[in-house]
């Protein structure tokens, strides 16, 4: 195995101030993108759809306004006050319009937001209604898909409200040709267009377009370059002077034509990054294998003696700290499902090559450096693990890991890969996999994923049993019988099984439709230019470009629902200790555990609703009395006696995530009924569906939705999070727990599962610690283990981080597919991650 | 050996990721009934032999149970893929392994037979033949408990004078087994420069002996004395403060030892 740099490097003093300035404020809301937008949509109307968005993105990269932030050494921002955001109206608009004035105030990621911004998006707005995507997206689906999605059966939500992103383009292709080269491959694809082809008019003005963007990428660069050299001029400290000097020159070299060095290929790198995030307001642009496409550039000037390893590291650390000044603002819910201000780049060191050798360097080592050195959450680093991983890289992730701040994720090639050949990607392409946001693996540069593309809560549907098929009046789901004819657990399962089989169909016609309404509405040729084969095939992601093609949804709640109809099984069907009626009653009752916050508000407005039908005045005063009584409404003591006796039963049953193999082969099988219907499924692209197995953070908004379910948990608390056992239950420390979750078909939930670890620091302590901790993590990666995360905080941090925000500003905790700062999330998502079990003495 | 898998004994519990008591992951098996009855024991439910109620969280439950070798590798062997990639295995402790030789010579020797590193806690409280006879040919690992120097204060606190664990100590040294002296550090017992010196001396002057522990005591079991209805001896006394703890081990390291604090 070839040897590499794995040591320590400096940090430059810069880091800390760069950081320090980033931080400093709220984040901003800016609506100069909007408008920007909105005239060139008025002047275009007619033109052709993609022709149109060239010609957005051209006038973004020549008006938005530009800032250099003061000791920056790599240039770009898409916002002028730091970490602040523009908005993107085409894909939707109305939530932000109803959220101008909680935007500031709400729990999960809040932005500042001026009268004078709010003045303007307001005049933007007025064009919009009807014209975009999510409103398309809305007019394409069923009826009874709009009825579950009404009901938080799944949510595709991110879709609709957003661009699509998720992808990693070929960043490699842009270092080494340039936007000039790819332009030119564009012209000449243009030249062979036939004008007697029957697709001459999609492929031209799709080629046309990407003309545009690849000619307005370098503009943006131009005005940079000029920025930084009239800032030159103008600077008195000679030092910084002769940085911006040397800025001006990357600018006006990058990204038009080839890097000719690391500096350049750095700020090339962040161009591409950056420019992609102002096209479209899709998230987890993943800048993928970047330890692999930058260490040409890297070896070169290190060998030759032009740049010493303290000023490479200086850079790379500069571009962690742009990556988080990108910013997003999502409406009220999505941020509750994705809080810590994340865009998922997915960054990943190390694994194998194309062809299976392994494929660290010294970058991939300085690339984990970085991450110890700005110990922020972006971007979300990842490191590949395969039987000849080095050990001393994977022992240098461990020790990042000890920080704290819930990075790497590691993840297993031995399953990634043959997985990713299961789905049709070639040998060399699979190997060369990266991440995608949280835990989504694809080919780089040649895919386009729609890797986050539904939450599906896989507790719904049992609710739906329970309930043959009904809900407030409405009928959402099938109708699988009632509660008294199900004779035996396999019909009852079967019942479960319809029941998600019919929300997976509804699922995938709400995601076709988005996908339609992208097409229809938001083709996007600048992101196309980089993406292999939109060129070759003359056609954008949107239609097809990419050479491979996925929708990926993501089901979650797999412990629950796997203790729960294990209970089911046991109590009902075995030991006929309760119906399934009386389960039924508990749960409505919610175990008499209280009636939870969420049901008392609904039962509230309904009694005030009956109430003014009947016509008397229901002010702020009777609502309140109402909310009281139904509070105070308690269960009869003898119903509360036999609720906690049936949670006693429930808990004394055998749990998922204690290495008992008949209740973890049970879990395989219930997670086979989300991840098997759904290959069948296929999408407007030509691809095909491919299931993951994790929740983001939704797992806690989207359990608040949810009732007690049979496994006692109760009503509107948090669905367990990822593949991992629900909170608490795994009682046996974390090889157990990490036998029984490799226990799940891993393989089959191509497109990604998502294991979470917390650990008290001390697991991790010495070096001995640290080679435990690796062992571990190769341990359950022998047993076909997809991907691993880790909590380093003790719990006693973590409650005192909630008592005192104020000295936890910079407590970086692992959230789920990603870390956010602690203090940001909202309270409920922080008690969710304080609950999680935390392994270790 | 014949029949090693259906050899019986008496366990309380089984701890899984135990990453302080020897080399890599490791489970440890602890076994049932002790000769000593130390002041500070936190596991006071491993000392009888006999099967008893303790109470913990609020609920009664039974401690003690009768289990085959072959069960006890059923559970352990769930973490094989741990030991293979972190070199660890079982570990026997207790009360005191030794108290049922031929069951922990039997999972010792399995152990062995599925290619896992073995280890036992244990003071060396028995006849030294039995030790070698039974134990040694099968294990990797000696992590012996050595509590005090002056016989008189050993059986004051433990309830047994301390002549044959020296004894053994020695005798097992000689065998040229792997051993590391553990020592608790226990305030108003042994928690002085001059005694912990004293234990060190002696752990030096075994031959092959290279390594000593000290382990701070904790009370993590003071609670369990309640729940099995017994007296807590200790209540007076805190746990040594980390400075107290690095000026023992600074003292001890004086004997050319290398000392380390915890497992």
């Amino acid at each position: 195995m070839k040897d590499f740099f794995c040591g320590e490097v400096n940090k430059s003093p810069r880091i800390a101030k760069l950081i320090s300035d980033l931080y400093a404020e709220l984040p901003v809301i800016e609506a100069d993108r909007a408008e920007i937008v909105t005239r060139v949509y008025k002047e275009t109307e007619g033109e052709t759809i993609v022709e149109r968005r060239g010609k957005v993105f051209q006038a973004i990269c020549e008006e938005l306004p530009i800032i250099i932030r003061p000791g920056e050494l790599i240039v770009g921002s898409n916002a002028q006050a730091p970490r602040g955001c523009q908005v993107f109206p085409e894909y939707s608009f109305a939530w932000l319009e109803e959220e101008f004035d909680t935007v500031a105030t709400r729990t999960a990621d809040p932005f500042y937001i001026s009268e004078d911004t709010k003045k303007r998006l307001h005049e933007a707005y007025k064009y919009w209604p009807g014209k975009t995507t999510s409103e398309l997206a809305t007019s394409l689906m069923a009826p009874e898909t709009l009825m579950a999605i009404k009901h938080n059966i799944f949510t595709t939500g991110n879709y609709f409200y957003n661009g699509i992103g998720h992808f990693t383009v070929n960043y490699g292709k842009v270092l080494e040709i340039g936007f000039d080269g790819i332009r030119a491959e564009a012209q000449e694809a243009l030249s062979k267009c036939k004008v007697s082809d029957a697709d001459y008019a999609q492929r031209s003005t799709f080629l046309r377009a990407v003309i545009t963007c690849c000619k307005a990428a370098v503009t943006y660069a131009n005005r940079y370059a000029k920025l930084a050299l009239s800032e030159a001029e103008k600077c008195q400290d000679p030092e910084r002077k002769k940085e911006l000097l040397v800025i001006a020159s990357n600018c006006a070299h990058v990204p038009a034509k080839p890097a000719r060095n690391f500096y350049e290929a750095c700020q090339s790198f962040w161009f591409v990054q950056m420019l992609i995030q102002t096209e479209s307001s899709g998230h987890s642009i993943s800048p993928g294998r970047f330890d692999q496409y930058m260490y040409l550039y890297f070896k070169k000037d290190f060998e030759a003696g032009n740049i010493t390893r303290e000023f490479a590291q200086e850079l790379l650390d500069c571009i962690w700290v742009k990556f988080n000044d990108l910013n997003k603002v999502r409406d009220a819910v999505s941020a509750e499902g994705f809080a810590g201000y994340s865009l998922f780049q997915n960054l990943i060191v190390g694994g194998q090559d194309k062809e299976g050798l392994d494929a660290s360097n010294d970058l991939s080592s300085m690339c984990l450096e970085a991450a110890m050195h700005v110990r922020l959450p972006a971007p979300s680093l990842s490191i590949r693990v395969w039987n000849g991983s080095p050990q001393k890289l994977l022992m240098k992730a461990a020790e990042v890991t000890r920080t704290g701040i819930g990075l790497p994720a590691y993840y297993n090639d031995e399953v990634i890969i043959p997985a990713l050949l299961s789905r049709g990607i070639s040998l060399e392409d699979a190997r060369n996999y990266s991440i995608i946001g949280c835990v989504e693996p694809q080919a780089p540069g040649k895919t386009d994923g729609w890797h986050d593309a539904a939450f599906f809560n896989m507790c719904r549907p049992l609710e739906m049993v329970f309930s043959n098929g009904y809900e407030d009046g409405d009928r959402v789901g099938l109708q699988t019988g009632e509660l008294s004819e199900f004779q035996d657990f396999e019909s009852f399962y079967n019942a479960y099984k319809k029941q998600m089989n019919y929300f997976i169909g509804l699922l995938v016609n709400s995601d076709n439709s988005i996908d339609v309404a992208h097409a229809e509405r938001c083709p996007l040729p600048f992101q196309s230019s980089m993406v292999e084969d939109c060129i070759g095939r003359g056609l954008p992601m949107q239609r097809g470009g990419a050479v491979y093609n996925f929708t990926g949804p993501q089901g979650f709640g797999i412990a629950n629902m796997t203790d729960a109809l294990y209970a089911i099984k046991t109590l009902v069907f075995e030991q006929k200790k309760y119906t399934l009626q009386e389960f039924s009653e508990a749960m409505d009752d919610n175990f008499g555990q209280g009636i939870p916050k969420g049901k008392a508000a609904s039962l509230t407005v309904e009694v005030a609703k009956q109430l003014s039908a009947a016509g008397r005045t229901v002010g702020e005063k009777e609502i309140a009395s109402i909310l009281r009584e139904i509070q105070n409404q308690s269960v009869a003591p003898d119903k509360k006696a036999k609720y906690e006796q049936m949670l006693k039963d429930i808990l004394s049953l055998p749990k998922y995530g204690n290495d008992n193999d008949e209740i973890d082969m049970f879990a395989r099988d219930v997670a086979y009924t989300y991840t098997k219907p759904m290959e069948q499924y296929r999408n407007p692209r030509g691809g095909m569906y491919q299931a993951g197995l994790y929740p983001v953070s939704a797992n806690v908004p989207l359990g608040a939705q949810t009732g007690a379910t049979p496994d006692g948990r109760l009503a509107e608390t948090p669905i367990a999070d990822g593949v991992g056992p629900a909170a608490g239950r795994d009682t046996l420390g974390p090889t157990a727990t990490v036998n029984s979750v490799a226990k799940l078909d891993h393989g089959i939930a191509s497109n990604g599962t998502l294991f979470n670890q917390k650990f008290h620091p001390s697991a991790l302590s010495g070096v001995e610690g640290l080679q435990k901790f690796v062992a571990l993590i190769r341990a359950y990666f022998d047993q076909k283990g997809m991907h691993m995360q880790f909590n380093v905080v003790s719990r006693e941090m973590l409650l005192d981080a909630q008592a005192h925000p104020e000295q936890y500003k910079n407590l970086v905790v692992r959230v789920a597919g990603y870390s956010a700062l602690f203090t940001t999330l909202s309270k409920s998502l922080q008690d969710d991650i304080i609950n999680r079990t935390t392994q270790g003495f | 050996m014949e029949n090693y898998l259906q050899t019986s004994g008496r366990i309380f519990d089984i701890q899984k990721y135990s990453i302080h008591d020897g080399p890599g992951i490791r489970t440890i098996v602890f076994l049932k009934g002790c000769a000593f009855r130390c002041r500070w024991c936190c596991n006071p439910e491993s000392q009888n032999y006999a099967v008893e109620r303790m109470v913990r969280g609020g609920e009664e439950k039974l401690y003690g149970e009768d289990v085959t070798v072959e069960e006890v590798m059923r559970e352990v062997m769930k973490d094989w893929p741990h030991f293979r990639r972190s070199g660890g295995g079982l570990t026997l402790s207790g009360g005191e392994t030794l108290l049922q030789p031929d069951f922990a010579s039997a999972l010792l020797f399995a152990a062995h037979r599925e290619g896992i590193n073995t280890a036992i806690e244990s003071t060396g409280f028995a006849k030294f033949s039995t030790i070698k006879n039974k134990i040694l040919p099968y294990l990797d690992l000696f992590l012996m408990d050595i509590k005090h120097m002056d016989s008189a204060k050993h059986r004051e606190f433990t309830t047994q004078p301390n002549d044959l664990v020296l004894e053994n100590a020695r005798k097992i040294a000689q065998t040229g087994q792997n051993l590391i002296i553990r020592v608790p550090v226990v305030p108003t017992f042994n928690a002085t420069t001059a005694e912990i010196r004293a234990i060190a001396e002696f752990a030096a002057s075994l031959p092959g002996v290279t390594r000593l522990h000290l382990l701070p005591y904790h009370r993590l079991g003071q609670d369990k004395y309640a729940g099995l209805n017994r007296p807590y001896l200790l209540e007076q006394i805190l746990p040594p403060s980390t400075e107290q703890m690095e000026e023992l081990k600074a003292e001890a390291e004086k004997t050319g030892l290398l000392v380390q604090i915890g497992g």
